[in-house]
C-alpha cells in the first residue's frame, strides 16, 4: 500500500515552474532543487518507503512519438512510485498515418483528464509546442537533437553522489555532440553548476560555434584524458557512418573509444557514464563498462529518482490551487 | 508623386485618362474623380516579383483571386507568379489558366513564370517557347533550384532566344537537405538542422559562371547572404547579366527567432545573423540588389501548425511587405523613400520585361498611393490572402497602401 507521505515538502514550496523543456530553461538553484528531491526520494526508498501516496488520483501520459524504451520504462515507473495513474501512448508513425496532427493527438490525450504529459519527439521544439498547446505540465523526455532534460539531470545527479559537487570538475562528453540532445542538456546543466566541460569528438559531429555555449572543443581524447574527471561517452549512432560522417565504426573505436589501455592513463578517481544504450567495443569496452570506475547501473537506477522528483515538483495540485502535498 | 522611373520626387497632380496615365502638368477642367493625396506618396503601382498563388492544385493554401486580392491591399498592382502548382505551369495552357483566372478576378496584374525544366524536375527543358508565347514573363524551377549545371547552361541560352531571364532560387540541394534553419550557433544551440551559407555562396557563384559563359540572364531569387551578395556586386562590376532580389523577412528578421520554435520563422533560405542582415541592406544601398519581393508562400493553417520538421518554409508576405520595408528600411534610415520604391517598381519591371513601374505619359495607370506615416496594426486574422502565417502579426508600423489603381480603376481605398 501506498504510504502517507513522510517527505520534507520544502523543496516543493519553493518550485514554480510548470514545465520541464530543457536544462536552458532552468537556474542552478532549481536544478540544485531536483537533484536535492531525488536525493530525498533516494533516502525514502533506502528506508524501504518505495510506493509514494504524493500523485495519487492523477494521471501521467507518456507519448513517445519516438521509439524509447528506457525512458520510457523509467517515467512509467517513476509515475507509479508515486501512485500516479499512467497512460501510454506510442506514435511512431500511427497518427501521422490516419492523418491525425500532433497537437490533435495530444489535445485528445489531455481530455482524458491528464495532468502531466511526458513527450518524446523527434523534433526539436516538439515539448514547447505542446506546452503552448495543453492545459497540462509538459515534460521533455528527449526532442530530437535539442535536449533530453532528465538524462542530464541524472548524469549530474550519479556524479554529484560519486564526487560531492559538480564545482570545478571537468567533464568530457564523448562522440557524437552534433546529433545528441543529451550533450546539449550535459552542457547547460554542468556548466550552470560550476563544471568545466570538454566536447570531444570527430570533428564531423561537433556542431559549429559549440564554444560559445562555455565548453571546450578536443578532437584528440589522449591529448585531455588526463585531465577529466568524468566522462561522459555518448553513444554512437551506426547510421552517422553511412551519412558520411566518419570513416568507420573502427576508427572511431580505435580514435575516441574508451578502453583498458586509455583507463590507465586516465585519473585514478576517473568516473565513466554512458547514457546508454551502449555498443559495447564501440564507444566503451566491455571491461570499462563493467569495471569499478563505470556508474552506467547506477545512472539507470538514478534515473528513476530524478523523473520521480521532476514529477513530483511539477505536479499542479488543482484541489488547493497550489503546488501541493 | 515620387517615379523612379524617370527620377522624379515633386508634389504635383497626376492626372488619368481611361487607363493609361495623361500626365503631371495637364489642366483638367472638370475631373471625373479626384483623390486627394496631400501628405501622401503617389508611387508608380508595386511590383511583387516573387509569389506563389498556389492554383491551380493547393487552393486550400491561395488561390489566383485571393492572392491577387491580397496584393491590391498590399498596394501591389502587379504579381509574377512561381510554377510550382500542380500541375506545375510548364506547358501553354497552364500559364493560359493563370492568366484567365486572373482576368476573372479582376484584381491585381498577374504575371506567369514558367518552369525551366518539364514538372520543375531538373531534367528536360519544358516548352519554354510555347510557354513565352503563353504570356510567361521568367523561368524559374521556384524552390528546386536547376541543380544539374549543364542543364542549367542550356536553359539560359534558350531562354536567351527569347530574351527572357531564368530565376534561380541559388543552394546547394545535398548541403541544405533536412534543414530547418542557418546554420550557426543558434541552430547548435537549439539542435535544429543547419543550412549554411555556403549552400546559397556556391550556387550564386555557379549560377553567375554559368551566365557569363552563356550569355544569359540570371535573376538570383531570396538572396540572403553576405557572400552572395558580395559576388553579385563583383559580377556586376564585370558586366555580367546578374540581378538579384531580397526579402523584407531577410533584412528584418534574425536566426535568434527560432528560439521560440515557431514555425512561422521557417523560411527558405533561412533567417540569418546580423552580419548577413547588414550585408542585405548594403546591397540595397550600393544597387547590387535589384528588387525587393514578399516571396509570398502562403500556407493552410493546419500545414504551418506543426511540428518544425514537418510544416513547410515560407510566409505570407503580400501585406506586410510595404510596411515591413518602411520599418528596416526607411525609418531607420537606410534608404530614402525613391530608393525604396525603385526597388518595388522600376527594378522589378526591368527584369521581368514588363511595361509597369513608372508614372509616364502613356503607361498603363497602375498607381499606388501611400500613406507614409500613420501607425497602424498589422491582423494577419484580417489577411485577404489564404495564408495566415506571417512572423509580423501585431507588429505596429507605418507605410500603407491608401488608394490603388490598376489600369484606371480604383480596386482598392482605406
Amino acid at each position: 500500500m501506498s504510504t502517507a507521505i513522510p517527505t520534507d515538502t520544502s523543496i516543493k514550496q519553493r518550485w514554480t515552474k510548470r514545465h520541464l523543456l530543457g536544462l536552458e530553461y532552468l537556474s542552478a538553484e532549481e536544478i540544485t532543487m531536483i537533484l536535492d528531491q531525488a536525493a530525498e526520494f533516494k533516502r525514502l526508498a533506502e528506508q524501504g518507503e518505495t510506493k509514494l501516496g504524493v500523485l495519487s488520483g492523477t494521471v501521467v501520459a507518456n507519448l513517445f512519438f519516438e521509439p524509447s524504451t528506457r525512458t520510457r520504462t523509467s517515467f512509467g515507473l517513476a509515475a507509479k512510485r508515486l501512485s500516479a495513474d499512467t497512460v501510454e501512448f506510442t506514435a511512431s508513425g500511427s497518427s501521422l498515418v490516419k492523418g491525425e496532427t500532433f497537437i490533435d493527438t495530444a489535445r485528445n490525450i489531455e481530455a482524458m483528464g491528464v495532468d502531466q504529459v511526458v513527450v518524446r519527439h523527434s523534433t526539436p521544439g516538439a515539448p514547447h509546442l505542446l506546452a503552448q498547446h495543453l492545459n497540462t505540465s509538459v515534460l521533455n523526455a528527449g526532442d530530437g537533437t535539442h535536449e533530453h532534460p532528465t538524462q542530464a539531470l541524472l548524469d549530474i545527479f550519479t556524479i554529484r553522489e560519486h564526487r560531492g559537487s559538480l564545482k570545478g570538475l571537468t567533464v568530457a562528453l564523448v562522440g557524437d555532440i552534433s546529433h545528441s540532445r543529451v550533450a546539449r542538456s550535459n552542457i547547460w546543466g554542468l556548466k550552470k553548476l560550476g563544471a568545466r566541460v570538454i566536447v570531444c569528438g570527430p570533428a564531423t559531429l561537433i556542431p559549429k560555434h559549440v564554444e560559445r555555449l562555455g565548453v571546450e572543443v578536443a578532437t584528440n581524447l589522449d591529448k585531455v584524458l588526463p585531465e577529466l574527471d568524468c566522462i561522459n561517452l555518448l553513444r554512437i549512432q551506426f547510421e552517422r557512418q553511412r551519412g558520411g560522417l566518419f570513416p568507420s565504426i573502427a576508427e572511431y573505436a580505435h580514435l575516441f573509444g574508451m578502453n583498458g589501455e586509455r583507463m590507465k592513463r586516465a585519473k585514478d578517481d576517473v568516473v565513466i557514464l554512458a547514457p546508454g544504450p551502449i555498443n559495447r567495443g564501440v564507444e566503451i569496452t566491455p571491461d570499462v563498462a563493467d569495471g569499478k570506475h563505470s556508474v552506467i547501473l547506477d545512472q539507470v537506477t538514478n534515473g528513476l529518482l530524478i523523473r520521480m522528483a521532476c514529477l513530483y515538483l511539477l505536479h499542479v495540485d488543482k484541489a488547493s490551487g497550489e503546488t501541493g502535498t | 508623386m515620387i517615379d523612379p522611373s524617370r527620377e522624379i520626387d515633386t508634389v504635383t497632380d497626376l492626372v488619368l485618362q481611361d487607363d493609361k496615365i495623361l500626365g503631371i502638368d495637364v489642366t483638367v477642367a472638370d475631373p471625373d474623380h479626384v483623390i486627394e493625396a496631400e501628405g501622401k506618396i503617389v508611387s508608380p503601382g508595386l511590383i511583387d516579383m516573387h509569389v506563389s498563388l498556389r492554383e491551380p492544385g493547393f487552393e486550400e493554401d491561395e488561390m489566383i483571386a485571393t492572392g491577387a486580392s491580397a496584393a491590391l491591399a498590399g498596394g501591389i498592382t502587379s504579381v509574377a507568379c512561381m510554377p510550382d502548382t500542380h500541375p506545375v505551369v510548364d506547358n501553354r495552357a497552364a500559364a493560359e489558366f493563370v492568366m484567365l483566372q486572373a482576368a476573372r478576378a479582376g484584381f491585381a496584374n498577374v504575371f506567369p513564370v514558367g518552369a525551366v525544366t518539364k514538372d520543375c524536375a531538373g531534367e528536360e527543358l519544358a516548352e519554354i517557347g510555347q510557354l513565352v508565347e503563353g504570356g510567361v514573363v521568367a523561368f524559374s524551377d521556384a524552390t528546386k533550384p536547376v541543380a544539374n549545371a549543364e542543364t542549367m547552361r542550356r536553359a539560359l541560352e534558350y531562354c536567351g532566344m527569347f530574351d527572357r531571364p531564368i530565376f534561380s532560387h541559388p543552394q546547394v540541394p545535398e548541403l541544405v537537405k533536412g534543414g530547418v534553419m542557418h546554420e550557426g550557433f543558434v541552430s547548435t544551440e537549439l539542435g535544429l538542422r543547419g543550412m549554411p551559407s555556403a549552400a546559397e555562396d556556391i550556387f550564386v557563384g555557379r549560377d553567375i559562371a554559368l551566365a557569363e559563359v552563356t550569355g544569359g540572364r540570371v535573376h538570383l531569387q531570396t538572396i540572403s547572404s553576405k557572400g552572395s551578395i558580395d559576388q553579385i556586386r563583383r559580377a556586376k562590376q564585370a558586366g555580367i547579366h546578374v540581378t538579384a532580389e531580397v526579402t523584407p523577412h531577410h533584412f528584418t528578421l534574425l536566426d535568434e527567432r527560432l528560439r521560440t520554435f515557431h514555425p512561422n520563422y521557417k523560411v527558405n533560405p533561412p533567417l540569418r545573423t546580423q552580419d548577413h542582415v547588414a550585408a542585405c541592406i548594403n546591397g540595397l544601398q550600393d544597387g547590387t540588389i535589384d528588387a525587393i519581393c514578399s516571396d509570398h508562400q502562403p500556407y493552410a493553417p493546419e500545414k504551418k501548425m506543426r511540428e518544425l520538421d514537418l510544416v513547410p518554409f515560407g510566409v505570407s508576405g503580400l501585406e506586410t511587405l510595404l510596411p515591413i520595408c518602411v520599418t528596416s528600411l526607411i525609418e531607420p534610415g537606410h534608404l530614402d523613400w525613391p530608393q525604396l520604391l525603385s526597388k518595388l517598381t522600376l527594378g522589378p519591371a526591368a527584369i521581368l520585361g514588363i511595361d509597369k513601374g513608372t508614372l509616364a505619359e502613356g503607361a498603363d495607370a497602375d498607381v499606388t498611393v501611400i500613406d507614409p506615416t500613420s501607425p497602424w496594426t498589422i491582423d494577419a486574422a484580417q489577411f485577404r490572402s489564404l495564408g495566415r502565417n506571417t512572423p509580423f502579426d501585431r507588429w505596429e508600423v507605418r507605410g500603407r497602401a491608401q488608394a490603388v489603381l490598376v489600369g484606371g480603376r480604383i480596386v482598392h481605398q482605406l
